[in-house]
């Protein structure tokens, strides 16, 4: 069967990088273009640029921790680098990551729509996240020094530290105000865009996590802008609230901030487990197995995740009663994320499974979410939480959920939807060589934290009792190994946008919108001619067929419906 | 229904929003003990709900959605202050 | 518009956070903080919010129901003078606090009891940034108005009109909270 691409048969009339008359929209085309998939690719240069400046943050702390007595660091500069990388990799990489660079990229087109809601405040959403970043970076340089508080400011001693602490929580301020707005204008979207016939239940699932994440992302986020500008206003006016000289309560600056922080990696991960329900069925050549339940396990994290906030603050004073009813909730929480992944796996029963790389790193975010997500029941469970709580194993924890989780599936979308956004073919079998060095020294790293955690390791110390000697130079060789995949991944997708063979339409045999559209995507998605949507997201043309199944007339969508009962 | 009797509508909802605030702020003024924070929370609801549902419209809005937006929001933050409570009361 | 009327709520939900732990600690130290305050400028202002609603609605209704701009802006002019005055009122409110020493840091606060401290700097912060969100909310309609002298909004395009008042509508529920709560507390 024909792609709708393949019937017009002509080359598109401008790419989106293009301007209409041919030529490169250049620096000036994408800082002032509206266009959803030009906003994508802001989005995508500065998050990459900023992940890569957080991993040499993090490469440095490692180096550090290769001796107990090493020198190379400064317990004050230590303090800054964690700090940073934290800050960087929280909220400049992975709290706006899927949503910004792939859900601007891809949403409109997902949903057969030409574009977002409000395409102008999507662009100034960018500049706000860029104001932002740039505030973050210049509280490094400028002021009395870069903060040192931790990502998470916990009061006093963000009140008290006499380093730009103001200057960098502003920084955050004003990425929240740009995630607050990102979120307006993609439920709006999902709302108000769909093209004919596209029901909810015929979203993909993709579209799923990030409508979800949106939802999470206005409700939440207001609440760490809010306690932001406290820290700020005690600070410069002592009000009070904090403060347990005049009554403050020090502990309720830990709600406020985990009120959002904990919803805040929901925002992480729901989007990357919408792209892994995409990444499923394709590569399995099978329909989703549950597909509403996955649906509707989206909604059930982001509103159950919200409740747990109080796992990180079993050991700061909180109540027991209190303590216990978030340990409960976590348990909870952990269901229908436990049910997503039981569901992919059982998409690829019987399934016809080819492991190319986008379902490579899909297969390594299940196998690295997955361990995450069991640290996190030890964390999650009072007896054990105090014994690993503000040690390494937290450290390895989060990062096995949210480098293995997001960063995984961000790789994957990536990996999946490269050919398409360039119209460039990357070389799959270094892909899968980079995949494997990253995904070794990812578990030597990882894996070695949490068994130096749970041997009583503090976390954000720059030195160490010499009995842990062993381990560190262990976890950082790891690391060390897990750059260098890292490097050969981006290196290999670098090198294939420059020099890359001509990709085409449908590399991957997806049955998503995205896929009847050519590689790359016209500037405009549909040229006037929206898709009517017939059927699901992930009904397939035959084992082998890479033709895509969206046809916009009538009478093709009545045969792919008799196609789809073949099967 | 006349322009008149929408233009007269606005005017009636004003006018109980005078008077809503005039009964709280004399409930105030009596001596009700710890229920008194219930009544006045009850009325600045009432209140509320008279400006969503006539003065921003949310009355004639058709779409289910937005007219939950604003439960939704209260409810999270119920929550949110709930179990809260749940901590700061049983220490 | 909605979604952004939502994510103001939780920002100003944090505060009322802070306040409902506060006050749960410190009840009878609320209380007395509460008789400090002047109910008849309260009593006031929230007349003049509630007011300023009315007008608002009665701008928009102008426009969509009754196609008259000259008098959309009458009433968004009115609007925001309503909220000038609340301003004033406020400031008034505030300079009287400053004279007598209760405001953060000041020797005089800082020797009352922890609750009093507490409920004043909340106050101070929430009425204070319901303050700004007034300014906000008056830029905004200014904005709006001269819109409507412009002849760019119509009965079919009257939806910056619209979204403007709603804002405005935001800053009076948000009021018709923080006026119980701080000065009504008995």
């Amino acid at each position: 069967m024909a792609s709708h691409a393949e019937s017009t048969g002509h080359h598109p009339a401008h790419p989106w990088y293009r301007n209409e008359d041919g030529t490169r929209a250049g620096l000036r085309g994408f800082l002032t273009s509206t266009n959803h998939k030009r906003i994508g690719i802001l989005y995508m240069s500065a998050i990459l640029t900023f992940f890569a400046i957080a991993v040499v943050l993090g490469v440095l702390m490692r180096i550090q921790m290769l001796s107990p007595d090493s020198k190379f660091l400064s317990g004050q500069a230590y303090n800054s680098l964690f700090t940073i990388h934290g800050i960087m990799m929280i909220f400049l990489v992975v709290i706006p990551g899927i949503p910004t660079i792939f859900g601007n990229f891809f949403l409109p087109i997902l949903i057969g729509g030409e574009d977002m809601s409000f395409p102008r405040l999507n662009l100034f959403s960018w500049y706000l996240y860029m104001l932002g970043a740039f505030v973050v970076l210049a509280s490094l340089a400028f002021g009395t020094g870069p903060v040192d508080t931790g990502w998470t400011f916990y009061v006093p001693y963000s009140l008290n530290s006499t380093v730009n602490v103001p200057m960098a929580v502003f920084g955050v301020f004003l990425l929240g105000m740009s995630s607050i707005l990102t979120g307006i204008n993609i439920v709006t979207t999902v709302h108000q865009h769909r093209a004919p016939g596209m029901t909810f239940f015929r979203l993909p699932l993709s579209v799923w996590g990030i409508y979800s994440t949106a939802w999470v992302q206005v409700l939440a986020t207001p609440v760490i802008g809010i306690t932001l500008v406290l820290i700020m206003v005690e600070r410069i006016v002592g009000i009070g609230v904090f403060d347990a000289s005049k009554g403050g309560d020090p502990i309720l600056y830990q709600h406020l901030f985990w009120i959002y922080s904990h919803p805040a990696v929901y925002i992480m991960i729901l989007p990357a487990m919408g792209i892994i329900s995409d990444l499923f069925p394709v590569f399995s050549r099978k329909n989703i197995w549950g597909y509403k339940t996955i649906a509707f396990s989206s909604l059930a994290i982001a509103s159950v995740g919200s409740l747990v906030w109080g796992h990180h603050m079993y050991v700061s004073g909180q109540s027991d009663t209190a303590s216990i009813l978030f340990s409960f909730l976590t348990f909870l929480v952990a269901v229908p994320s436990a049910i997503k992944v039981f569901n992919w796996v059982a998409t690829m029963y019987k399934g016809s499974v080819k492991v190319d790389p986008p379902f490579l790193y899909a297969l390594g975010f299940i196998a690295l979410f997955s361990i995450g997500g069991l640290t996190g029941l030890v964390l999650g469970a009072l007896s054990t939480d105090v014994h690993t709580h503000d040690t390494y194993f937290v450290v390895g924890h989060f990062h096995y959920v949210i480098f293995g989780g997001m960063g995984f599936g961000l790789f994957a979308a990536i990996h999946y939807w490269f050919p398409k956004m360039f119209g460039k073919t990357y070389n799959y079998r270094f892909a899968t060589i980079s995949f494997f060095v990253l995904f070794v020294g990812f578990n030597v790293f990882y894996m070695t934290m949490l068994i130096l955690g749970w041997a009583g390791m503090p976390r954000r110390y720059y030195s160490y009792l010499p009995k842990y000697t062993d381990l560190q130079v262990i976890a950082t060789i790891g690391s060390w190994v897990m750059v260098g995949g890292l490097g050969m991944m981006f290196g290999n997708l670098i090198h294939a946008f420059f020099h890359g063979k001509k990709a085409e339409a449908n590399p991957w045999g997806g049955a998503t919108l995205e896929w009847t559209l050519p590689s790359p995507p016209a500037f405009e998605n549909w040229e006037h001619n929206p898709p009517v949507i017939t059927h699901g997201p992930y009904v397939f043309n035959g084992r082998d067929s890479h033709a895509a199944t969206r046809e916009t007339s009538p009478a093709a969508g009545a045969a792919a419906e008799t196609e789809k009962k073949g099967h | 229904m006349t322009h008149r009797s929408h233009f007269l509508r606005y005017i009636y909802i004003w006018i109980a929003l005078i008077v809503l605030t005039g009964i709280t702020v004399t409930t105030a003024g009596l001596n009700v003990g710890r229920i008194g924070i219930l009544i006045v929370l009850a009325i600045a609801a009432t209140k509320s709900t008279l400006v969503l549902l006539w003065f921003m419209h949310l009355s004639t809005e058709k779409r289910l959605l937005l007219k939950l937006l604003v439960p939704i929001a209260i409810g999270a933050l119920a929550i949110f202050i709930g179990l809260t409570y749940s901590d700061v009361l049983t220490r | 518009m909605w979604l952004f009327i939502l994510s103001e709520i939780l920002i100003f939900g944090g505060l009322f956070l802070l306040y409902a732990m506060y006050r749960a600690k410190h009840p009878a130290d609320f209380h007395a903080g509460s008789m400090e305050l002047s109910r008849f400028d309260g009593t006031l202002n929230t007349i003049i919010l509630l007011t300023s609603s009315l007008t608002a609605a009665l701008a928009v209704y102008s426009t969509q129901e009754l196609n008259k701009s000259r008098r959309t802006a009458w009433y968004l002019a009115a609007t925001i003078g309503f909220g000038l005055a609340f301003l004033v009122v406020k400031t008034f409110e505030w300079a009287a606090k400053f004279e007598h020493g209760l405001y953060p840091r000041a020797a005089v606060l800082d020797a009352r009891p922890h609750g009093e401290i507490l409920y004043f700097g909340l106050y101070f912060t929430m009425t204070g940034l319901h303050a700004l969100h007034v300014i906000i909310g008056m830029t905004v309609l200014a904005v709006v108005l001269s819109w409507v002298i412009q002849n760019k909004v119509t009965q079919q395009r009257s939806a910056i009109l619209e979204n403007g008042v709603m804002y405005w509508h935001l800053v009076d529920v948000i009021w018709i909270f923080l006026f119980p709560l701080f000065y009504l507390i008995s």
